[in-house]
């Protein structure tokens, strides 16, 4: 028990929990982003993927890491676009043509990775992001280390949550994202475009999305693995459900994961020996369930998910 | 009033494949007008309603639309946008909120730019709270529209349309979802905010308040505009006539004298998911030779009651009789067996299996007797033979029997369960919404068939909305309110109009 006392008042140890929350917290924002408007986005697993080898791959070809930050995001409004129009005006189901972006963007990222590097064995690197060393907040005890030594895509993911809850509730485009994904007939009634506003919601949600990527190989590490973003995706979409499509409970849902997935490492080398290590690798998706079994029971679904909506049929 | 044209339709006309919505339709409305579109369901109405807000656009035909200095300018079809700015502003039969936003939001949603930094709520909230006290129409603005009543959402859905400054309004069977009180004042409003020079344009099927609230009545048929007369001059038999193309049958109900109880309720409570699908210590009863109606606003109870009634709910204390057995746990298989003979309320889902054809919806809730299976094999020609002769008994009109029910009409469905229901000769009936959205010549099929069902001998619960079809139909009426049920010992549409609300002890 003191032990993991100590592993919780450790600075080491919410500094790795931020920072594995990181690429979760723009995952969970840009799902949240789409399904707000009505549209589930299951590509989501491929678009993490085609985020970190695109963000990467321009870097390693000679761009600036923001230039990957945009490329990145480029990439994933592109797969964003392809899974809006297959699934908001043609109608198709949002979880057939979700799971076959997820497909398609994982086998393209790898396909290209491998037609760009036939022959290596170790992966590349770059030069990544590094901690954003802010003087005198740095040194900081305690919040120094946790908040002020991390990497300017940790602070953009911050800065995010931010931005799309006010462009939620703040703006006329957010109420008007709100309520296409209530009632799409509402909009239409209105006069707005019920197509326009679904479409953007995903390409963005997918741009946000692939940044999620990025932050894998531009910050975490700095090379691109295959199977490196290993079901990062569809945690998020349970967060979604967990932070009941809200931008400010979905940090909460990101940060609670990550600070699962900090303590496990850290109790796998404290009790190691006595318990199979594969039990901690899974505690924090069984958390994660336990926690979405409590919360999604009270979420507040957008009622028109996973509807599709027809111009001239009511 | 004036004579001022603001809104000429011309020529209008709209085919969905091979059917054909409206055909030539011309129609004018004059500045502060109140126009009754009058006809029955599928006569085109809602159709027309939705080519003039560019939901739809016309196969061929024009709008024209005075502006706010007085030209007449062509409407450009097929935008909602164009009509909104033209002026013409529309509140749906089902209405278009977005139950998650309050109603500021959803009355000021996209009137303002995307594009905006931040929302001007003062000022929106200003003109609302003018036109509000302007018009007499109040709504809570801070709540979600989810959590409103039905008549509060309507009136935010007038409110969206005034807030645009519309001159045109366009109401879509306004009152079908409202109680005669509700109703009343929502013509109230209308006649004060015609003086204001607004011009309002209504679709119903009510002739009752046609003719109370309307100065000229337009009247639709088989997409076609078949009449048009002021309604000082009209009386509901000249409409009735123009809607249906002849005389209606007027339904003749004999004087009987009720016979023993056939469902027996003492102090039956049934716990639901929430208050609108309760009953609480309820207690009546039914007798052979009787229809009782049940009138209420709906989402009080109704379908908890129906639901017990055909076995779907099992009541959470209270005993529960058919023909002296109590019946314990809901089972609908039982019900039919106790002879209860169902006609649900939606009949789409809960009255046939689409997918089916109507010959085994004709006998799908008796697959066990032996004139319909024998072995656990199902009996083909028997089953066709029964439909061949049922479809001919009650006039199902349809592909044939052999084809799937969900190709059947809506009163072709309706009459499929009529003819399943009353084929059982059952000793109780559930009639729930029977006539809803029927036209007249159905809807009269139904109240004759329901008729000779208690002739022979059937009690029958008829569940209805329409007032006027519980007066002409019942034996006795009860008002069945938030859970609750109370004998109306009066058949005073005001008296029952208050116990509908709630507000009578």
């Amino acid at each position: 028990m003191m032990d993991i006392l100590n592993i919780l008042l450790s600075e080491s140890f919410w500094a790795a929990s931020l920072r594995i929350a990181t690429p979760l917290i723009f995952g969970v924002l840009g799902a949240l982003l789409c399904e707000k408007s009505g549209v589930l986005n299951l590509g989501i697993e491929g678009v993490f993927v085609a985020g970190a080898m695109s963000g990467w791959m321009a870097v390693w070809l000679g761009a600036g890491l923001w230039g990957g930050v945009l490329v990145a995001a480029g990439a994933g409004a592109f797969f964003g676009l392809i899974h809006a129009l297959l699934t908001v005006p043609l109608g198709l189901s949002q979880h057939v043509s979700g799971l076959g972006v997820t497909l398609f963007a994982t086998s393209v990222s790898y396909f290209t990775y491998r037609t760009a590097l036939p022959n290596v064995s170790s992966p590349p690197r770059i030069e990544p992001f590094r901690a954003l060393d802010i003087p005198v907040l740095s040194d900081l005890p305690f919040l120094g280390p946790v908040l002020f030594q991390q990497t300017a895509l940790t602070w953009l993911a911050l800065l995010m949550v931010v931005v799309i809850w006010y462009v939620l509730y703040r703006t006329p485009l957010g109420v008007a994202i709100q309520a296409v994904g209530d009632n799409p007939d509402s909009v239409d009634a209105q006069g707005l475009s019920v197509y326009g506003l679904r479409i953007g919601a995903v390409v963005a949600g997918s741009a946000l999305m692939a940044l999620g990527g990025a932050f894998l190989t531009m910050s975490a590490f700095d090379a691109f693995f295959f199977g490196m973003v290993n079901g990062r995706g569809w945690i998020c979409i349970a967060l979604v459900i967990f932070a009941s499509w809200r931008p400010g409970k979905a940090l909460l849902g990101a940060l609670l994961f990550g600070a699962f997935d900090a303590l496990q490492v850290r109790l796998q080398t404290e009790v190691g020996a006595v318990i199979p290590s594969q039990a901690f690798l899974a505690a924090p998706y069984v958390l994660s369930i336990i926690a979405l079994v409590v919360a999604a029971r009270r979420a507040d679904y957008p009622r028109a998910l996973l509807a599709p909506w027809f111009k001239g049929q009511r | 009033m004036t004579q001022t044209i603001v809104l000429s339709l011309k020529g209008l006309s709209k085919r969905f494949g091979s059917v054909v919505a409206n055909d030539d339709v011309s129609l004018d409305l004059h500045q502060g007008e109140v126009l009754a579109l009058l006809g029955e369901n599928g006569a085109g109405k809602t159709t027309l309603m939705n080519m003039l807000f560019g939901h739809y656009l016309p196969d061929s035909g024009a709008i024209d639309v005075r502006n706010e200095i007085g030209a007449i300018e062509p409407l450009t079809l097929g935008h909602p946008q164009a009509a909104l700015s033209a002026g013409i502003g529309m509140v749906h039969q089902h209405f278009t909120l977005a139950e998650n936003l309050n109603a500021l939001d959803n009355i000021v949603l996209g009137s303002e730019p995307l594009w905006r930094l931040r929302r001007d709520s003062a000022m929106a909230r200003s003109k609302i709270e003018k036109i509000m006290s302007d018009t007499g129409l109040q709504v809570a603005l801070d709540v979600p529209v989810g959590r409103l009543s039905v008549g509060e959402r309507q009136r935010v859905e007038i409110l969206k349309a005034l807030y645009r400054d519309v001159r045109i309004l366009v109401l879509d069977e306004p009152t079908a979802v409202l109680t005669p009180q509700e109703a009343d004042t929502l013509f109230e409003n209308i006649g004060a905010m015609t003086k204001r020079g607004l011009s309002v344009i209504f679709i119903s099927h009510k002739l009752r308040e046609v003719l109370a609230f309307s100065h000229r009545i337009a009247v639709l048929r088989h997409g076609v505009k078949v009449g048009e007369i002021a309604t000082k001059d009209a009386d509901e038999r000249s409409i009735a006539r123009m809607m249906v193309g002849a005389d209606t049958p007027e339904t003749q109900r004999e004087d009987m004298t009720p016979g023993a109880p056939i469902m027996t309720l003492e102090n039956v409570s049934v716990t639901g998911r929430s208050k609108r699908d309760s009953l609480t210590n309820v207690s009546f009863q039914v007798a052979r030779h009787e229809i009782l109606g049940v009138a209420g606003v709906s989402g009080n109870g109704q379908s908890a009651l129906a639901g017990l009634i055909s076995g779907l709910n099992i009541p959470s204390n209270g005993v529960f009789r058919i023909d002296g057995e109590a019946i314990a746990h809901g089972n609908p298989s039982a019900m039919i067996k106790a002879g209860v003979g169902r006609i649900p309320e939606d009949r789409h889902h809960d009255g046939i299996v689409g997918s089916m054809s109507v010959a085994e919806n004709m006998v799908i809730e008796r697959l066990n007797d032996p004139e319909v299976q024998s072995g656990g094999i199902l009996k083909r020609e028997a089953i066709a033979e029964n439909a061949a002769r049922l479809t001919e008994a009650y006039d199902v009109r349809g592909p044939g029997v052999s084809a799937r029910a969900r190709l059947l009409s809506g009163g072709n469905i309706q009459k499929l369960i009529l003819a399943r229901v009353f084929e059982q000769s059952p000793k109780l009936i559930l009639a729930n919404q029977p006539t809803r959205g029927l036209d007249m010549g159905a809807a009269a099929e139904v109240a004759r068939r329901l008729l000779e069902a208690r002739k022979q001998g059937a009690g029958v619960v008829l569940i209805s909305e329409d007032l006027d079809e519980l007066l002409g139909l019942s034996d006795r009426i009860m008002v069945i309110h938030d859970g609750e049920l109370i004998e109306a010992f009066t058949r005073d549409r005001e008296e029952i109009g208050l116990m509908m609300a709630g507000e009578y002890e």
